[in-house]
């Protein structure tokens, strides 16, 4: 369907010299669009310790990990499940991938209606984009910034899972494909990483 | 002879329909052709705020007819406010720089000529490619759109400096609203770009046709490669910056706003923010910007050249490496755009120091197409002069970047027009004539007909001249003290300097009229020109293999197979004096690798 099915047999045909780093085109394509992804975490958490550094009365309002680690523990676990589903899916096993791949975004709804809850248990102590009853604003307004970019990734991630997920099993999508929307979940994972001890562990009250 | 007989096979049938065949096209020619008119229209949108700018600092009381139906409180009978003449400031150096400089010499001749220059097909990704360009439209019409809502477009100049960019209506006309569609529009221009790097790169890697190893790609393949590289990591800092600016509008965040902010008397509620962190975000965004117009500028220039001298550059491998460094280097020196920012003055030393390196592969770029001049016997038409002009703008602005880059002097020259007529010819026209060298070249392949070359001659002379009589001024106005955005010139020390402005403004004025010489050559040759040959200019790169214009697969279903470096002039082969990148002749090269 694209020219990347083309080139990816481009080196037996000798149509093309193929690919340059021996993966598909929309494998490729996909890294270079987390480097670009990768640039605007980055943007985003290195203006939330630049606001941090530079502000005196930053809160640190949060009593317990537990919510947090088991949100880590949830997406954690969904890069497992998505690791199996591509393992079925190069094993042609399509029924295993497909139900991998359901099982993944089922725990990227979990984590979505934990992170969803924990939003409104803050929202009910009073904070908001613009006032919370700890401290500057400005935590209010980065932490639901940089949480809330991450939970759109999460959100556009189960979306694409459902997408890739049933085309695949109609026969549209192969293996490929699975590997490629895995490489921007475990991106998403990874980015994570980088969220809890940023935003949440940074600003835990002690 | 190998594989030429091989079908290609092409991922999407040629389209029937009108607007699958030139409005919502998949093919990446009509992608580059669309962002090339895009372009041209912001430029001539650009030039008449411009011209509107320069009458009313020469002459400022004078009324300009028409302008009032524009903004009746902007310009009421046709005069400029103060607050009016910073709105139209804004949209023209916002239009200039994202939607003509970036768009006009990446986007579309990248969009047109890098995959032929590959020798493939099509991008591999054409409905990203697709979406490239509307989405990058649609940013356009948003902000345009400014012009027509209540008070107008934003007045904060085109980086937008916090906190004026967050604190709303308050802070003058056009900057509530206005700003957010300006804001509005250049994060949808950034996912526009970011779609096209996404292209532009898989490009330049993955489909190659056979034989063309990375050294045998032109030079204008590999300065739009390095260009989508930065593309792919600027954008993607300035689009998030944007959204947190709209979020301190609509959702009542105060990122950009610090506390105990008075504006018209009136303590701002919200606080905490920092303005600095906008200028951060902002520039590390815009300095691989700058770079991102002129890059492609530098490898249009040295593939005309190279065509017209007959001769390979010096060096194909510095020049390659060369804009390499530049871009990886643009990403050192955005501070030096913040030396009296209020930024710990050691930060200052940090940045002016990679910001005096990056002259380095500039310059080793300049002295090589320099040093290749010397003693060629180059072709004298429209598209070499372009050339040649591009190069006198990017050393003549360049030379004043040394004087800024140091933050003792710049601390001097800060906001003052020494700074505007710096990036206006470094960058701008440069950029500019870049953009027109590479329109007299590839015309005949773009629109299959050659476009008039005295025309062209007399374009270039007048602009050449016009250009300099405009921002050589501003060098002297500048290091005499008079500051940028002024809308009028009332203090005593800048009163004798209105003579000067006066002239700017006849040149100004004269150099734009010049530019219609274009706009009727272009318009002309596009659907009366001759018709153009195959290879015109007698060049060696694959887009002079296909046909004049190309086949909507570009190659006829053969694709072309790669036997040369790509410059292979001077040699003696059966077609004259050179032998083309496609051609199978075995001719005696000094410097063919393989």
């Amino acid at each position: 369907m694209s020219q990347a099915d083309l080139t990816m047999e481009g080196h037996t045909t000798g149509l093309t010299l193929g690919p340059a780093f021996s993966i598909p085109t929309k494998k490729f394509a996909m890294w270079l669009f987390i480097i670009a992804d990768t640039m605007t975490f980055a943007g985003c958490l290195v203006a939330y310790g630049f606001l941090r550094h530079g502000t005196a009365d930053w809160p640190r309002p949060f009593h317990s990990i537990t919510n947090v680690a088991l949100m880590t523990f949830v997406l954690l676990t969904s890069s497992l499940t998505m690791l199996c589903g591509l393992r079925s899916a190069k094993a042609q096993d399509k029924a295993g991938a497909f139900r991998w791949i359901l099982i993944t975004a089922v725990l990227g709804i979990v984590f979505a209606l934990l992170h969803i809850r924990e939003w409104l248990g803050l929202i009910g102590e009073g904070m908001t984009l613009f006032k919370n009853p700890w401290g500057t604003p400005l935590f209010g307004a980065s932490f639901f910034s940089i949480t809330g970019l991450h939970l759109t990734h999460v959100t556009c991630g189960i979306i694409a899972l459902l997408a890739v997920g049933v085309r695949y099993n109609g026969g549209r999508y192969n293996a490929d494909d699975i590997e490629v929307l895995g490489l921007y979940w475990h991106f998403v994972d990874l980015v994570w990483m980088f969220v809890v001890p940023l935003v949440y562990l940074l600003n835990l009250t002690h | 002879m190998h594989d030429m007989s091989a079908p290609a096979v092409h991922h999407h049938a040629p389209p029937t329909s009108f607007i699958r065949k030139h409005v919502f096209s998949l093919d990446h020619k009509v992608i580059g052709k669309q962002y090339y008119d895009m372009a041209l229209v912001a430029a001539i949108i650009g030039m008449i705020l411009s011209w509107i700018m320069r009458i009313h600092l020469a002459w400022t009381n004078a009324a300009i007819p028409g302008l009032q139906l524009l903004s009746k409180t902007g310009a009421p009978g046709g005069v400029l406010t103060p607050e009016y003449y910073l709105q139209l400031m804004t949209m023209h150096g916002t239009i200039m720089v994202f939607f003509v400089l970036t768009t006009a010499p990446f986007a579309a001749f990248g969009n047109f000529f890098l995959p032929i220059q590959v020798g493939a097909e099509d991008m591999p990704f054409p409905h990203f490619n697709m979406m490239s360009f509307w989405v990058t439209f649609t940013g356009f019409i948003v902000l345009l759109a400014s012009f027509f809502v209540s008070d107008g477009p934003t007045l904060g100049g085109w980086t937008q400096y916090a906190p004026l960019n967050a604190v709303g209506a308050i802070a003058g006309p056009g900057q509530g609203m206005g700003v957010i569609l300006w804001m509005a529009s250049i994060a949808l221009f950034c996912v526009g770009q970011l779609l096209g790097s996404l292209n532009f790169i898989p490009t330049t890697l993955d489909l190659r046709t056979k034989g063309m190893s990375l050294m045998r790609l032109p030079l204008t393949t590999w300065a739009w490669f390095i260009t989508s590289c930065m593309g792919l990591t600027a954008f993607a800092v300035l689009m998030p910056a944007c959204i947190l600016a709209i979020l301190d509008h609509v959702a009542g965040t105060s990122f950009f706003v610090p506390s105990n902010l008075v504006i018209s008397d009136q303590l701002q509620q919200h606080s905490g923010g920092s303005t600095l962190l906008w200028q951060h975000l902002f520039w590390f965004f815009g300095h691989p910007e700058v770079y991102i117009a002129i890059i492609p500028g530098i490898g249009i220039v040295s593939h005309i050249l190279i065509t017209n001298m007959r001769r390979p550059l010096l060096s194909h491998r510095v020049i390659i490496y060369s804009m390499g460094a530049l871009a990886v280097l643009s990403y050192m020196v955005y501070g030096h755009h913040m030396f009296v920012s209020g930024m710990n003055p050691y930060s200052a030393l940090a940045f002016s120091f990679p910001t005096l390196i990056i002259t380095i592969p500039a310059t080793i770029i300049v002295l090589i197409q320099i040093f290749s001049l010397y003693g060629s016997k180059l072709r004298i038409n429209s598209a070499s002069l372009f050339a040649l002009g591009f190069i006198s703008m990017f050393v003549s602005g360049g030379v004043s970047g040394f004087f800024l880059a140091q933050p003792s002097i710049d601390i001097m020259l800060h906001a003052t027009y020494f700074v505007v007529g710096h990036f206006h010819m470094v960058m701008a026209v440069a950029a500019m004539f870049g953009i027109f060298a590479g329109t007299y070249f590839w015309a005949p392949k773009m629109f299959g007909r050659m476009m008039n070359e005295t025309l062209g001659k007399i374009h270039f002379w007048l602009s050449f001249v016009g250009a300099y009589c405009i921002f050589m001024p501003f060098h002297y106005l500048g290091i005499v003290g008079n500051v940028r955005r002024y809308s009028v010139f009332v203090d005593d020390y800048l009163q004798p300097l209105l003579p000067v402005h006066k002239f700017i403004t006849v040149a100004a004025l004269l150099t734009g009229a010049a530019q219609a010489i274009f706009l009727y050559n272009l318009i002309h040759t596009r659907f009366w020109g001759k018709p153009a040959s195959d290879n015109p200019w007698e060049g060696t790169s694959l887009e002079w293999s296909t046909t004049t214009p190309p086949p909507f697969d570009n190659w006829g279903g053969k694709l072309p197979v790669v036997y040369h470096d790509p410059y292979q002039y001077g040699v003696e082969s059966s077609v004259g004096d050179y032998v083309m990148q496609a051609s199978p002749e075995q001719v005696k090269t000094e410097n063919d690798e393989q």
